[in-house]
């Protein structure tokens, strides 16, 4: 189930790099020791495009300089939001480079100072960017220590690196720090060949907890976000928008600006913006701005909307088929049918989308909250019809992404506003924009059917997705005869992003990447409906699962999981337990969730949370519980109450107070385990744990209750419609 | 909006932020979050709602865990201000709730920790031994989405044992 080319990628297929203009690039570096490394093979990964295919870029993916005074600049085209990668790629440097961890300095997402990147999204970083930049630190130490060996007068096999310093074994008073090697000097070396690494065994950093490099800068206010820049002479815009989402702008009347001194109003095409050297002014301006909107007709709304898409979308593509489902039906004592809908979910990260610019000469800077510092040079690029090396994205911190900072409108708006006023100019978008500019995790409806013959094996398996894509649903059960298909219209890939009928959506407002895309939603159906099959021959969750699964690491996974819970012991009244599985970025993951349901009102309450997990070589144990911990805190908003309600384009989202997220009161414990394997290589982990929130909580409910909830979220109202039923 | 606000006369309002005396000329009707972030350039203190509902902008008034983004400038005359940029102590090292969330790394993005500190500042001057469940109460309407609430909580007792015995001292 692990994709075979991320096996194949790692340490292999080096290519020499070719790239534009290295000499000049490299010049703008000081002194010291540079690192290239270059995996342009990556590029062949369907979608997962690590390096650019313009073939004018800087054609490599990490580089590592050890400057003259021994600190360590690390490179990389990817941004930090919260996932912790910029302590964990760090640790890696170190390791391999025999440093502390406080000597090595991570530069990302900076457009001209970082190699090209296509995104930081899919629980990719660790997968991709850390064997890169653990190579490119192996072959670094390598070329220290060579000239060591030339300085010392000693052989190689004699000298060891430690904290920055190479000595002469059994006499270490014969030493040489990196910064005396690298004085004066200036080597630059393209690794070609897979360097040697250090085995598990001797990690003094790898695999132990590390507390976040940058959290000094975040608890003291230092750490600086893209609203956070102020630049001398600096606009603050207000954009005017609709009511409704898609509307086009018919007439703006602007007459009564003219009470408010010193403001601005561009006109952009649909974009009007007020601007203002004060951004309350510019605010209170921009409401008296009088856009009439033409408003796209309402075509369907929360309630509606699973109908609509049933109806609208009749295409499907084969995923994958095994066996024969008339044979599956025919082994099958029984065989069970549902349907499962989930909902539009916001990404509403704690920093809404904002960007600062300013124009210097024809050159466009930036500091954007994106996942896409790359792909946003480009898009400006194209947008304001400007060369990409016009073009510089800063480095700078993101108040959380989850997949919703990669389309980048905010940065776009805010370049063309500065086009258009010659000044530089922050744009912060509103809560309410942030809601309405959503690229909301799409609603999603799955059909599922199983089959089961009278030893409880599965013999029929058969899925149907709408809306969600495949991530994670290549089946790890095993069942003879299955087919999964993924309804989407003509001239779609199949993604789960998004799913246009000849290139109109289908859906009433942007839908994309929400953090395992698609995967939270057919994981949710299908492990709901494993427990469904379960319960209707009598047999144990836990025990239905191991019986019908053939993957081993799935197997030692849930295992894990059941032994951690405790999945045997008693239940307390009103309580329930609920498992889910599931497989995403290559990981491995088993949720086993305790709630309270309160029967008279509905209202959940989880208690504890198991989520454990085979994610292979856990770098950095911590952050990877951080991650897993957050994972599993933000998911239980899309299983138990996070859903937008809508009119067509018109949302009642516009807020915290009609959007909730997970609070503190609603968090239980959480306890996180995982398989040790740290000698095979690192899985995703930002993103996995999450998928199976919804699956656990919904069979926990039903434990808890017998209420079977097939629509996520969870809701109270939804679950007393299903113990009336179960009343009646 | 009438006419009257946007020809208002700027008047000047004189509090404490962060230990220091600061005399600031404003129209008034702005809400204490710009005056801070923007006129006064402490961008510490976020904005994420701008109607009082996340917390990433609260700061202590008056040893008062408030929304700044509530809190119109010309309410705040002549009273003292915390926000994150005063939290460190005076030789510099970090106030023990800012430690407690380095070491339990209460935090991933970042975003919403400022004001996640401060609204444990003001619970702990009001209760300086809260139990867990009293800490969830207080810090309630304060949020993140990249979920470390249990760490916060975590932290925020730790920071309060931490209080307690310096006093004791």
């Amino acid at each position: 189930m692990r994709p075979d080319k991320i096996n194949e990628l790692y340490f292999s297929d080096v290519n020499e790099p070719v790239f534009y203009d290295r000499r000049k690039f490299l010049k703008t570096l000081g002194k010291g020791i540079i690192v290239i490394f270059s995996l342009s093979e990556l590029s062949l990964l369907q979608g997962w495009s690590q390096t650019s295919n313009s073939g004018n870029e800087l054609d490599f993916n990490a580089y590592i300089h050890i400057k003259e005074d021994g600190r360590v600049n690390c490179y990389t085209g990817k941004i930090e939001m919260g996932q912790g990668i910029i302590t964990s790629l760090a640790q890696v440097v170190a390791e391999e480079l025999e440093v502390s961890i406080q000597m090595v300095d991570m530069i990302m997402g900076d457009t001209e100072l970082c190699p090209y990147d296509a995104g930081t999204w899919g629980s990719l970083t660790t997968r991709f960017a850390d064997p890169v930049i653990r190579a490119a630190a192996a072959e670094a130490r390598q070329i220290l220590l060579k000239l060591a060996s030339e300085k010392l007068q000693e052989p190689i096999e004699n000298l060891v690196a430690n904290n920055g310093v190479i000595y002469v074994q059994h006499s270490e008073t014969i030493q040489i720090t990196y910064a005396e090697l690298t004085k004066g000097k200036k080597i630059v070396e393209t690794l070609k060949n897979k360097p040697t690494i250090k085995k598990s065994a001797d990690f003094e950093i790898i695999g132990k907890p590390i507390i976040s490099t940058d959290a000094i800068a975040k608890v003291t206010g230092k750490a600086q976000y893209s609203g956070d820049i102020k630049l001398p002479g600096m606009v603050y815009a207000t954009v005017v928008r609709p009511d409704v989402f898609g509307s086009k702008k018919i007439s703006v009347n602007a007459a009564e600006l003219s009470i408010f001194e010193g403001v601005e109003l561009v006109e952009e095409g649909d974009l009007v913006a007020v601007l203002h050297s004060n951004p309350e002014v510019a605010n209170k301006a921009a409401r008296k701005v009088k856009v009439v909107w033409d408003a796209p007709k309402a075509e369907a709304t929360d309630k509606t909307i699973f109908e609509h898409l049933n109806n609208t979308i009749t295409d499907s593509k084969l995923f994958e088929e095994e066996g024969d489902l008339e044979a599956g039906k025919k082994a099958s004592k029984t065989i069970v049918e549902a349907e499962y809908y989930d909902g539009y979910k916001a990404h509403a990260p704690m920093e809404t989308h904002s960007a600062t610019c300013y124009f210097e000469g024809d050159k466009l800077i930036m500091w954007a909250s994106t996942q896409t510092p790359f792909g946003l040079r480009e898009q400006l690029s194209k947008e304001l019809n400007m060369a990409l090396e016009k073009v510089h994205i800063k480095q700078i911190f993101l108040g959380g992404g989850f997949g919703g900072k990669i389309y980048n409108q905010q940065a776009i708006e805010a370049a063309i506003i500065a086009k258009s006023c010659h000044k530089p100019v922050q744009l912060v978008w509103s809560r309410r924009e942030e809601f309405m500019y959503d690229n909301f995790r799409p609603a999603a409806l799955m059909k599922a059917k199983a089959g089961v013959d009278e030893n409880g094996k599965l013999q029929l398996w058969e899925f149907d997705i709408y809306c969600a894509g495949t991530r994670g649903t290549k089946l790890f059960y095993e069942v003879p005869n299955n087919k999964t298909s993924v309804f989407n219209e003509k001239n779609v890939s199949g993604n789960s992003h998004t799913n246009k009928s000849n290139s109109i959506s289908v859906h009433p407002f942007k839908t994309g990447a929400w953090r395992a895309p698609g995967n939270n939603s057919t994981t949710f159906a299908r492990e709901s409906h494993l427990d469904v099959t379960a319960f209707k021959l009598g047999i144990d969750p836990l025990e239905f699962r191991l019986n019908n699964l053939k993957n081993k690491d799935m197997i030692a996974t849930l295992n894990l999981a059941a032994e951690t819970f405790n999945w045997k012991r008693a239940k307390k009244e009103g309580h329930g337990y609920g498992i889910a599985l599931g497989e995403d970025a290559g990981t491995c993951v088993a949720i086993i969730a305790q709630v309270h349901v309160d029967k008279s009102t509905g209202i959940v309450t989880p208690i504890h949370i198991v989520c454990a997990q085979d994610m292979g070589q856990v770098v950095n144990p911590h952050g990877a519980t951080v991650q897993t911990e957050g994972g599993v805190t933000m998911g239980l908003g899309y299983a138990l109450y996070e859903d937008i309600e809508f009119t067509g384009g018109k949302l009642k989202a516009k807020n915290f107070n009609n959007y909730t997220i997970t609070k503190f009161s609603v968090t239980p414990t959480i306890t996180c385990a995982f398989i040790d394997k740290m000698d095979s290589k690192p899985q995703g982990g930002g993103e996995p744990a999450i998928i199976c929130v919804g699956g656990a909580i919904a069979n926990a409910v039903f434990d808890a209750c017998g209420a079977r909830v097939h629509q996520m979220p969870v809701t109270p109202e939804r679950i007393l419609k299903e113990i009336n039923k179960v009343i009646d | 909006m009438s006419l009257n606000t946007c020809i208002k006369m700027k008047k000047i309002v004189k509090f404490k932020l962060n230990n220091e005396v600061i005399t600031v000329e404003v129209f008034g009707d702005e809400t204490l979050l710009t005056v801070i972030r923007t006129y006064l350039d402490k961008t510490g203190t976020k904005y994420g709602c701008g109607i009082g509902q996340c917390g990433a902008c609260t700061v202590l008034i008056n040893n008062e865990a408030t929304r700044s983004c509530m809190i119109l400038v010309e309410d705040v005359d002549n009273k003292e201000i915390i926000t994150i940029e005063g939290m460190q102590l005076p030789n510099g090292e970090l106030h023990p709730i800012q430690k407690a969330f380095v070491e339990i790394d209460a935090l991933q993005c970042g975003f919403c920790t400022p004001g996640m500190i401060l609204n444990a500042y003001g619970l702990l001057l009001k209760n300086p031994a809260p139990t867990r469940e009293e800490v969830l109460i207080g810090m309630e309407e304060n949020l993140c989405r990249c979920g470390s609430y249990n760490r916060i909580i975590d932290a925020i007792l730790n920071a309060a044992k931490e209080l307690n015995e310096k006093v004791k001292i």
